[in-house]
């Protein structure tokens, strides 16, 4: 019999296996942590940071930090979720999200995750960025005002469609996603809407054409309940993704 | 020679290896002035990397551009140090006398300016890089003299040789300095005594990283040694670009030897057949000198295989260029960078002592750190147990600059106080001394007493000083603005947090913050100091907060006494309207009495 490893999540014991981190564990145990860059598909990332919880005395990234045996662990804190929400208002304000017009408003984890930390308003002063739309795909369309940089769509056409469609350019705050085309446009990619990069998007960036508002804002999937219960959009059956 | 025929030797030499993707790119920018879309393509099929690729890691660097630049690209240091000493308005000089915008070619093609990071020149005055070039000692005249060039389209071979001189400036020696071994010596030593025993002298040196980190030598490189591995990696991080230091090029420029010999030492003792040293691109000018010491070396059997005769002893060292990236000075951007890729840190563990360079346990030291440890190998112990103190050990090499009438590198044993350097570089009526960079720690006169050691100012060795006359607000300014342009935008806070605390402290800088911004400022700050995905993030707001703390009043004399105050300014926002219309009348201007 292997001996059962334990660390404290909020004073609550958290079983782990050798080569869980914080992140694995807690959600197996059902146990929510806010998290956008993380989707236990794929390998952990770590940029997002709204998943940082008090490991031992530092803050460090739930999903990148191994779990190791006897650890304190906070994360549910005022402190915490002060800081949560602080990084969600810089994505806010970092890109251009306009919740109300949004196709995925109700099934956007990071409106859901910024209403679970109790954002009310963007707070920061915006950035406007200028960002454009790339409509040139037969079945999908790119909205870049959106994009989060989470890098999960990069991942998954890199790790699991093996077609590297995405990859990031620039650096610092004029870092942006790129899509490995002769024109640049995603129509002229390998890019399919059967794409695993195509289901993964936790923002309103990547989308399928076609169809909108097909599920009426109010009847969806965090707005029936909060995402601390029912988890990540990417995991989801079709129906709830909008 | 054409792009495709330029590209295809290139790629050849290298074995097509995706590696090698930066060092191509760098000689292509070199050679074309931008990255050619042509040459995206060929690469990218000799290398096996998708174009897309090849466009982020075009895009990450500062050095490297995706359309053409002007025939004189023309890059001015803004450093601070730069700033105080006229470089402001030298650069606007620029700007208007040769009729551009910043980072815009003339229309003719004939010239690009634009600003760059720290080059490493801070003792030399106002300086600038001219197609890769370093030229230093920038006043009116050079400048005037450097536009007629241009104008003239005269080729940089033809223009002065002094405008091209640069010197060592080494102000005072200790130990390190003054050494007079010679070539081959450290491995002769090496060689009679074994990896146990330099290891063991090593250990009692007491010998610590001198990157500013100050991790024990004699412990990384064991532990890398004992990691299991079919190649281990010796890499000597030459890309010194904390602002304000400039050791490193003194050090290449004059002791290269001796770096390499302890480079080679390390090899030997870890067991490495491959070390890299990775250059900042703004030391492009030492590149060649550095060819030839290695070339030397080889010729002389202390490079290459068969070292000193020995059969099991092989080791060389290739040099790699970067592009103009700060964040490579961190170790795993650095190994990021020696791959070819976009230069953004690493999630540790693991450490590079067990997954570096390729996945290998590497040992990643600074140029100082390998030029001590080989010195402590002929030396003993109790060499560099002769100076400094009990927790910090031998000579520290610190590269001082700014209001002081002596810059230069001073080597000083550990634990030498601020007062003391003030005192030997001629700097006087000092208001403060910005210790180890932007991301350092800012003193004020009455912390002059403090030291220069591990336990108490640890430092890769930046000391900038700046006078009673100097805005330190100036200072604060230019480090937001520096760490907004080489943050590498891989985690939230950071990305975002460095742009925000720029517009920050220049509304506080402009007159037109409240005492709520300062509260702001503060929350970012510690915001971005708690969730960092590295060093970088965590340490950009050092300056800030500790000249908040310090220094209050320079904050609170710009301040507007109410409580909230709009982040733009009302009148500056109708500027568009008023150049439109062609007016500038009293009429056109709103709320300006205020």
């Amino acid at each position: 019999m292997s001996i059962r490893k334990v660390f404290k999540l909020d004073g609550k014991e958290i079983v782990f296996e050798d080569g869980d981190t914080i992140m694995d564990a807690a959600l197996r145990a059902g146990e929510y942590i806010p998290h956008l860059c993380h989707n236990p598909e794929f390998k952990p990332h770590g940029s997002c940071r709204v998943c940082i919880v008090d490991f031992n005395g530092r803050k460090v990234s739930s999903c990148t930090q191994p779990a190791i045996e006897n650890s304190e662990v906070e994360s549910n804190s005022d402190e915490i979720m002060g800081q949560r929400r602080a990084l969600l208002q810089m994505l806010f304000v970092e890109g251009n999200h306009v919740c109300p017009a949004c196709e995925k408003s109700g099934a956007c984890q990071l409106q859901a995750v910024a209403y679970y930390t109790k954002m009310l308003s963007p707070h920061f002063t915006h950035f406007f960025p200028q960002r454009s739309v790339d409509a040139s795909h037969v079945d999908m369309a790119i909205d870049f005002n959106r994009c989060i940089l989470c890098e999960l769509c990069v991942r998954a056409s890199r790790d699991v469609d093996k077609k590297n469609v995405f990859t990031i350019s620039g650096r610092g705050i004029k870092s942006h996603l790129v899509i490995n085309s002769p024109s640049g446009k995603l129509g002229d990619s390998a890019f399919s809407a059967n794409d695993k990069a195509a289901q993964v998007c936790p923002v309103g960036a990547i989308l399928p054409k076609h169809q909108g508002y097909d599920n009426p804002i109010g009847q969806r999937l965090y707005d029936k309940h909060p995402i601390s219960v029912v988890g990540d959009v990417a995991a989801q059956n079709e129906d709830e993704k909008r | 020679m054409d792009v495709d025929e330029f590209i295809f030797n290139m790629t050849a030499l290298t074995n097509n290896q995706s590696s090698y993707l930066l060092q191509h790119l760098h000689a292509i920018q070199y050679q074309y002035s931008y990255i050619p879309e042509q040459a995206v393509t060929l690469l990218a099929n000799r290398l096996s990397l998708t174009e897309a690729h090849i466009q982020g890691v075009v895009g990450f660097y500062s050095f490297l551009h995706d359309s053409p630049r002007g025939t004189f690209d023309v890059l001015m240091s803004n450093n601070i140090t730069d700033d105080i000493r006229g470089g402001l308005a030298l650069t606007e000089k620029l700007y208007s006398e040769l009729g551009v915008l910043p980072g815009v070619p003339r229309r003719d093609g004939r010239v690009t300016v634009d600003t760059t990071s720290c080059i490493g020149m801070s003792d030399h005055g106002p300086s600038m890089l001219v197609n890769g070039r370093t030229i230093t000692h920038l006043d009116n005249k050079r400048v005037e003299d450097i536009i007629g060039f241009i104008e003239s389209g005269t080729a940089i071979e033809k223009w002065p040789k002094r405008f091209f001189q640069i010197k060592d400036n080494i102000q005072r020696r200790d130990i390190l300095l003054s050494d007079d071994s010679k070539s081959g010596d450290v491995l002769r030593t090496f060689n009679q005594q074994g990896s146990d025993h330099i290891l063991q002298e090593l250990e009692a040196s007491g010998l610590r990283g001198r990157g500013g980190a100050g991790f024990t030598t004699a412990m990384k490189w064991r532990l890398c040694q004992q990691t299991d591995a079919d190649q281990r990696y010796v890499v000597c991080n030459a890309d010194e670009g904390e602002p304000g230091t400039f050791k490193d090029r003194v050090l290449l420029n004059s002791y290269a030897d001796k770096v390499f010999e302890g480079m080679t030492l390390c090899a030997g003792i870890i067991g490495s057949r491959k070390g890299f040293l990775y250059l900042r691109g703004e030391y492009h000018y030492l590149r060649p000198a550095l060819e030839v010491t290695l070339h030397n070396r080889r010729k002389q059997g202390l490079l290459g295989s068969n070292i000193l005769g020995q059969s099991n002893f092989e080791f060389d060292i290739e040099i790699h260029m970067g592009a103009g990236a700060y964040i490579c000075g961190e170790e795993s951007a650095l190994i990021e960078s020696l791959e070819g890729k976009r230069g953004i840190p690493r999630k540790r563990p693991p450490f590079p002592v067990t997954q570096g360079y390729k996945n290998k346990p590497t040992v990643v030291n600074n140029v100082e750190t390998f030029m001590t440890a080989a010195l402590v190998a002929i030396h003993g112990a109790t060499w560099l147990r002769s100076v400094g103190t009990k927790e910090s050990t031998g000579s520290k090499l610190l590269s001082v600059s700014g209001d002081c009438s002596k810059p230069g590198v001073y080597e000083y044993p550990y634990g030498v106080t601020i007062e003391q350097i003030l005192s030997d570089s001629g700097a006087s009526n000092s208001q403060v001394v910005q210790v180890a960079g932007a991301a350092g720690i800012t003193l004020a006169a009455d912390e002059f007493q403090r030291r220069i050691a591990f336990e108490d100012i640890s430092t890769a060795g930046s000391i900038m000083v700046f006078n009673q006359q100097r805005n330190l607000l100036d200072m604060v300014k230019n480090f937001t603005h520096f760490f907004v342009h080489e943050s590498c935008g891989f985690c939230t806070p950071c990305r975002v947090g460095t742009s925000l605390m720029k517009d920050l402290v220049k509304k506080v800088h402009s007159g037109h913050a409240s005492e709520y911004d300062l509260g702001e400022i503060r929350n970012i700050a510690r915001l971005m100091q708690a969730s960092s995905h590295c060093g970088l993030g965590a340490t950009a707001p050092n300056s800030v907060l500790d000249t908040l703390e310090k220094f209050p009043q320079i904050y609170d004399q710009r301040l507007k006494h109410t409580d909230y105050e709009p982040a733009f300014d009302l009148d500056a926002s109708l500027e568009e309207a008023r150049s439109i219309n062609g007016r500038d009348d009293a009429d056109a201007h709103i709320g300006t009495a205020s």
